[in-house]
């Protein structure tokens, strides 16, 4: 048995920050449903590469395919009140947990605040995820990861120290939020099941980011140290870099952090004379001629594959690893043996990676299990057999395009 | 008000790669208690340090990720500490544990024999690559790991080494996936009195760290790389959006974004620029409703970003925050930690939480809470602990040791 199997879960949400809660739950056999509507699909949908082939459609994106798995999707045009309002307050009812990743206040504007659903579903659990949080004087400025990251100090930190911040590639926030969001979920069901009590959880995708920068931010208000980027250095470490292998933009990562591992690298580079000179003689005068040891030991890991320098230095005991390219992580060895990707067939995509939780439960092992649904795909499953409306409450609804 | 998981009790024998799971679980009000060999955990090595000098006691990389736990030594080499271990686990709902595969089995306090004791425990197993596999035994600090998961491929300039981030992210993301691991088992636990190990993958955690980076190369056999300063995958002509413009002091995060946000940001911008006479009329002509960022060429980024560029030149970090704010225009400023502390958005909020420090006679502040909650709290409950400073509290109230038991203990170096 999965470990959220009868878990019943509603997303008012779209992009990444709240579907790939979503998906973390789904995954663990939680019945999610993903709401949209005609009039305005998912922005994962209708406007961010890659789509299959690079033909533009609805059913085509590998990234709403990505954190969608074993989803049910169904539209509800929200606009449509107060029908919709009405419908989408009986969706709640039948659920245990919304996740909305709406602007703050748009909720409240639909007449779908936390307090308006908690008067048809008294122990609720929701999740409102959103950049900068529900309250505060910028709440209601809305925003993407992929700048948000700037704003939580990540870019600054990326980079060379003479040169321009660099990217860390989408929206590198939001799934920072999202570890946080299924957390802060999974607690709160803990919590409902001792008390019979809901929850509602803002979560401030700004807040969870510095959660990871908290020593930087405390050597900032003791030390008055403002840390800044600065390449593959490291303060601890040295070498500590990623180095040129045989083969096209091949490298390999290596990193020293004793003395004991510095001789186990120069062994493994048959103790070159260069090795011996004082100036690489301890970790501090490594850290002092740090530009020229790089370059020498780029000119010995040249001669061979990434794979050889790391097989070479792991069996050594120094620490070293491939720069894995996004093409080599379907083929990474390790990888596949957890397995980590689940392959599985879509009607417009064709063969598509899925991916599996980073974490193995072997006694109720997770999905995927079944591919991201089309748009509006479980609307009949849903409304009818779920929801238990009546043929014809149905058919009026889709007449009148509330559920459309 | 309690914290949402204050009846559980967490046993955390991690390195820096496990912390803030624990530390995760100790926001939300679990009893985390860190277990350190005898005279400290390798981890309070590491920096920044308070005053700059280091000192195992001073680690701000210690307070800041092992916050929320109390503290005591114990030499789980020893047969009678192995001993001692297993009568806490007893006792625990969580242990938290990163040594490399086969280390805890060898010393017979491995899941499979800690499980025959509690078998409710959810052991929390991080590391590197996984607890079985080709890579398993191998050996990783955040670099390698940045490496193997493929973030650094996708950061840095095209002609120069991939990148990692400067501050180490994969303890962070490991530790924040394994957390949500811990608690995906302790629901089907308390379900059903089942425990079982959570075997996480540091690897695999950064996985999401890049979110589809790779899904065009499972599409459409495009590899998705290193690009610098400018955004690739926003449109199917292969165009490249600039991100980072210099300003008067600093740099300026700023995209030329499609969508709805995106065309209405582009058009506030557009009249920023024509306030200060710097919107050139094809520009100021551009009918936004039909721009198509899906679409794009190269060609008509290129002009569009030579006069943004140049009014950028003009502005600063906090005018940039300040309009785009008033203007709901996407974009933020690229904030250092000094920004981030002046941003009156966190304490309207009250995220920063002062914690006190009376063995260094000072207080912190620190980030508070990852989220609000309507019902229990999430915050910080108490400062990182010393080396072995809740031994007499633990060892004695807990397990109901006398002092002499726990004095003798003390001389073997056990704890």
């Amino acid at each position: 048995m999965q470990s959220l199997k009868g878990i019943k879960v509603v997303e008012f949400a779209a992009f990444a920050a709240g579907p790939a809660v979503g998906k973390h739950l789904a995954d663990h056999g939680a019945t999610v449903v993903h709401i949209e509507s005609r009039v305005r699909p998912d922005g994962f949908r209708t406007h961010y590469p890659p789509y299959k082939d690079n033909i533009h459609g609805l059913n085509r994106s590998g990234l709403f395919a990505l954190i969608n798995n074993d989803k049910l999707d169904i539209t509800l045009n929200l606009k449509k009140a107060p029908e919709a309002t009405e419908l989408a307050k009986k969706i709640v009812s039948w659920s245990d947990v919304v996740i909305e990743n709406f602007s703050p206040g748009t909720m409240a504007r639909l007449g779908l605040d936390y307090q308006s659903l908690k008067k048809v579903k008294p122990d609720l659990i929701m999740l409102s995820s959103s950049n900068l949080g529900q309250s505060g004087p910028h709440a209601h400025h809305a925003g993407f990861g992929s700048q948000l990251s700037s704003l939580a100090g990540f870019t600054h930190l990326t980079g060379y120290p003479d040169g321009s911040p660099q990217i860390l590639y989408g929206p590198y926030i939001d799934y920072i939020a999202v570890a946080y969001g299924a957390v802060a979920i999974l607690a709160a069901l803990d919590y409902k099941r001792r008390t019979g009590r809901g929850n509602h959880i803002d979560a401030a995708q700004y807040e969870t980011g510095l959660q990871y920068l908290a020593p930087i931010l405390l050597d900032y208000k003791v030390n008055g140290t403002v840390a800044g980027r600065n390449a593959n250095r490291d303060p601890y470490a040295c070498p500590h870099g990623a180095y040129p292998c045989k083969g096209d933009d091949s490298w390999c990562a290596l990193s020293v952090h004793s003395e004991s591992e510095w001789k186990a690298l120069c062994r493994v580079m048959d103790n070159p004379a260069w090795t011996a000179d004082e100036k690489f003689s301890s970790h501090e005068s490594r850290k002092v001629n740090e530009d020229e040891l790089d370059r020498r030991i780029g000119e010995w890991t040249i001669d061979f594959t990434a794979l050889q320098v790391m097989s070479k230095l792991q069996s050594a005991g120094v620490k070293a690893a491939i720069v894995n390219t996004m093409k080599d992580i379907y083929s990474d060895p390790q990888l596949a043996q957890r397995p980590q990707w689940v392959e599985l067939e879509h009607p417009e995509i064709g063969n598509m990676h899925y991916q599996r939780p980073p974490f193995l439960l072997t006694k109720t092992p997770p999905g995927p299990s079944k591919r991201d649904p089309l748009l509006a795909e479980h609307n009949e499953y849903f409304y009818r057999d779920l929801l238990g409306l009546s043929e014809p409450e149905y058919k009026q609804l889709v007449e009148a395009e509330v559920i459309y | 008000m309690a914290g949402l998981l204050s009846p559980y009790r967490v046993l955390d024998i991690s390195d820096e790669l496990g912390f803030l799971c624990g530390k995760i679980l100790g926001d939300l009000g679990a009893d985390v208690i860190k277990i350190e060999p005898p005279g400290g955990d390798p981890a309070r090595r590491l920096g920044p340090f308070y005053g700059n000098r280091p000192d195992p006691e001073k680690s701000l990389f210690w307070f800041g990720f092992n916050n929320n736990k109390r503290g005591i030594t114990l030499n789980l080499e020893s047969p009678k500490g192995r001993e001692l271990f297993i009568k806490l686990v007893a006792q625990a709902d969580f242990l938290i544990e990163s040594f490399t595969p086969g280390y805890l089995d060898a010393l017979k306090i491995g899941y499979s024999e800690l499980s025959k004791t509690n078998p409710r425990l959810v052991a929390v197993s991080i590391t590197p690559f996984g607890q079985s596999g080709p890579y398993s035994q191998f050996k990783a600090s955040d670099i390698e790991i940045m490496a193997l998961s493929g973030c650094m491929s996708l950061t840095g300039d095209p002609e120069r080494p991939p990148l990692r981030v400067t501050f180490p992210q994969s303890y962070g993301w490991t530790g924040s996936y394994a957390a949500m691991g811990a608690l995906a088992a302790h629901y089907h636990r308390e379900s059903t009195g089942e425990g079982q190990q959570v075997d996480v993958s540091a690897q695999a955690c950064l996985l999401w760290a890049f979110s589809h980076a790779h899904t065009f190369w499972d599409l459409n056999r495009h590899v998705e790389k290193r690009a610098g300063s400018f955004m690739t995958g926003r449109s199917i002509t292969g165009a490249t959006m600039r991100v980072f413009w210099p300003c008067k002091d600093g740099y300026l995060n700023f995209i030329i974004y499609g969508g709805e946000a995106g065309r209405r940001t582009n058009q506030a911008l557009v009249e920023w620029m024509d306030s200060q006479g710097m919107a050139p009329d094809f520009l100021k002509q551009k009918d936004w409703k039909t721009f198509d960022i899906a679409r794009v060429t190269q060609e008509e980024i290129d002009r569009m970003e030579a006069p943004i560029g140049q009014f950028f030149q003009g502005v600063t970090k906090a005018e940039f925050f300040q309009e785009v704010v008033k203007r709901q225009m996407l974009g933020y400023p690229v904030a250092s930690v000094k920004e981030i502390f002046a941003d009156p958005q966190h304490a309207a909020r009250e995220f920063w939480q002062t914690i006190e420090h009376p063995e260094l006679q000072i207080s912190l502040e620190y980030p508070g809470g990852f989220a609000k909650f309507s019902e229990g709290a999430c915050r910080i409950w108490r400062r990182a602990p010393l080396i072995g400073e809740h031994n007499q509290e633990i060892y004695g109230e807990q397990l109901g040791m006398s002092p002499a038991e726990i004095a003798r203990l003390k001389k073997q170096k056990i704890i």
